[in-house]
């Protein structure tokens, strides 16, 4: 059972479901009971027999609460890892933990926390998101190298969505710089996922010969709108069909394909793409006894544990271990030459050179 | 006589209270977040700021708001005085559900009428599909920012020139017709200026209004930098690089300006007024 309140600001619910997270900010908390249907009787005594643990031993059983803030496309993926997280928990012998989670612009997910919102965990699109509330001593500034694989339990790619049968033909990055081609993609001053865009096309760049920098310049002016976030970039392409290309997120555009169908869109893989990799950290500043602490610290491990990897796989991630994923979740990802943020010299070099104040982005549009 | 000279309590009791609670709503409403948005910006240095404010791109993105807003101000005066005109002068089916509909744009989000619009005038919209045809974009280029723009301001000047409207004596008409003046020179010698000093006061707001507005018009602009960005983008952009006093600085740039403008339409309306008390 999960109860999900949403708060939306600006959005109704006649619009289109995938837009009201471009306004809104969402909190699913995650199962205090998780009660599969059971007769009235069963349900009785489990209720009294409850009552008096809770009675017997409120003090000791005083129930945890985590705040995970997170980003945009993750909420479908947390929603349901918090309920598997909080029956793994409670089968460990432990009280049934209270799980919020929070999602809107990394960026902003960030600052909130920076601000002072009261998270234990952030899971975020980019570590130089994470790295600005290090910054500030809310976390250790070795972070990434806490938890495996950079401290990112699932990884995504960049890849291309384009309209029903591929009309312009677009294969690869450069197909996008041809005539009269649009290409929709967020800007990457306000939306941390559409770094990973423009970086991809910097790697292709690079690894055909081409001047990166022409070709980014090349790239951004075939770019009709520039949407401040990926969710309303999807928005832009899809609703109102604007562009015959959107770079998306792998894991958003099969999102995408399953919530609008996939008899209106098809997903190219380009040759070159990059490993995007959305870090997950606890603020250890905000944690405020050892049972919490090490309940923040399960529930980041437990996302390296093969159900949840199994999870993300289902929610169009590229995880790490496919020991007991789907199998057709894992065979829908095709291999390909993927680079990595190291090969940009990571990001504490990568956000100042190309996204900081009148850095190369910047140059795109207002000539040096 | 010697009593009439020294300040005294005014006859109206609670002066104090009130002016009490007046102060301390202002400070906390007001007073204080501007002021913090002033520290912020004196703190980072005038130097920095103008460094910051000096650049193509920031002076684009202010004149496409000022610029726009002011258009869309005016837009708003011509069409205001109309509507208000015919919501208080004739009678017909439906006059109330129209003077309701003009509050509409107070009381939906931004979001929502940012979002409704762009729907409409996208290329695949239903206004957009026709003026595509026309060869003419509005979704995601200037004009979109416009209509965003008049949408936000449109109640401003027609809910300041209503009352005024209302309880305007027609007798000054009638005497002007008697007077042998034909109807245009009754319209613009007589009820125009009479009802300028409320409806500048409707034009300020609604440039104060289209000068912030962020919600609806980020929907509908394309934000092509140096094209359809606007200020307050600007503003948001620097914030996502965690840059609070490039942001200040921007945001002290935009108190300037709209400060000079509504001091402005302040002494046209000053002008104004005195204009037909003179009369």
């Amino acid at each position: 059972m999960t109860i999900e309140i949403s708060i939306r600001i600006g959005a109704s619910r006649g619009l289109p479901g995938h837009m009201a997270g471009r306004t809104s900010a969402h909190y699913a908390i995650a199962p205090v009971v998780t009660a599969p249907r059971r007769s009235l009787a069963k349900r009785t005594v489990a209720a009294v027999i409850t009552g008096a643990l809770v009675l017997g031993a409120a003090g000791a059983l005083n129930a945890q609460t985590l705040l995970n803030v997170s980003y945009d496309p993750t909420r479908e993926f947390y929603r349901e890892y918090n309920t598997q997280f909080a029956n793994w928990w409670q089968a460990q012998g432990n009280a049934a933990p209270k799980l919020e989670t929070s999602h809107g612009g990394s960026g902003a997910q960030a600052r909130a926390v920076m601000d002072g919102l009261n998270a234990q965990v952030v899971t975020l699109a980019l570590a130089s998101d994470i790295d600005k509330i290090a910054q500030m001593g809310k976390l250790p500034a070795d972070w990434q190298s806490r938890l495996p694989h950079n401290a990112s339990p699932y990884t995504s790619t960049i890849v291309f969505l384009v309209r029903k049968g591929n009309p312009k033909h677009i294969q690869d990055w450069d197909d996008l710089t041809g005539d009269g081609i649009e290409v929709i993609t967020p800007n990457p001053k306000t939306s941390g996922g559409a770094r990973w865009n423009y970086l991809a096309a910097w790697a292709w760049a690079e690894k055909n010969g081409k001047d990166p920098k022409a070709f980014v310049h090349d790239l951004y002016a075939h770019v009709p709108v520039l949407d401040s976030g990926a969710r309303g970039a999807t928005t832009t392409f899809a609703q109102r069909g604007i562009g015959d290309v959107l770079l998306a997120w792998e894991n958003e555009a099969y999102l995408a394909l399953e919530q609008m169908g996939d008899d209106a869109f098809d997903i190219v893989v380009p040759s070159v793409s990059i490993r995007a990799e959305p870090p997950v950290a606890m603020v250890t500043a905000n944690i405020k006894d050892d049972d919490q602490r090490a309940l923040a610290q399960a529930y980041l491990e437990h996302l390296y544990a093969p159900e949840a990897q199994a999870l993300a796989f289902k929610h169009f991630y590229r995880a790490w271990d496919t020991s007991a994923a789907a199998p057709e979740d894992v065979a829908r990802f095709p291999k390909l030459d993927l680079v990595g943020i190291e090969d940009f010299g990571g990001w504490s070099k990568a956000q100042p050179d190309h996204f900081g104040d009148g850095g190369i982005f910047d140059q795109i549009y207002v000539p040096q | 006589m010697m009593a009439a000279l020294r300040p005294r309590r005014s006859a109206m009791p609670g002066f104090g209270i009130t002016m009490g609670v007046t102060l301390t709503m202002l400070s906390l409403v007001v007073l204080l977040p501007i002021g913090a948005l002033v520290i912020k910006g004196t703190a980072f240095g005038p130097e920095a700021v103008w460094e910051v404010v000096n650049r193509p791109r920031t002076w684009a993105a202010l004149w496409l708001s000022f610029r726009l807003s002011a258009l869309a101000a005016l837009f708003n005066l011509v069409f205001g005085v109309l509507l208000a005109w015919v919501l208080v002068r004739y009678r017909f089916v439906g006059r109330r559900l129209f003077d309701a509909a003009v509050d509409l744009p107070f009381a939906l989000p931004t979001a929502v009428a940012g979002i409704a619009l762009t729907t409409l005038y996208a290329p695949n919209g239903v206004f957009g599909s026709v003026l595509a045809h026309l060869g003419w974009r509005v979704a995601y280029t200037q004009w979109g920012i416009f209509v965003a723009l008049v949408f936000v301001g449109l109640p401003f000047v027609v809910r300041t020139v209503q009352p005024v409207l209302a309880t305007m004596d027609r007798e000054l008409e009638e005497a002007s017709a008697t007077l042998g003046a034909s109807r245009t020179r009754t319209i613009c010698k007589v009820i125009l200026p009479m009802l300028m000093p409320a409806a500048l006061t409707g034009v300020a707001l609604a440039l104060a209004r289209a000068v912030g507005e962020y919600g609806s018009v980020i929907f509908i602009a394309g934000n092509i930098p140096m094209r359809t960005e606007i200020a307050p983008l600007l503003i948001v952009i620097q914030l996502e690089e965690f840059n609070y006093d490039a942001a200040a600085a921007i945001g002290l740039a935009m108190l300037a300006i709209s400060f000079v403008l509504l001091l402005a339409i302040n002494l046209l309306q000053v002008w104004s007024r005195r204009r037909i008390e003179n009369a």
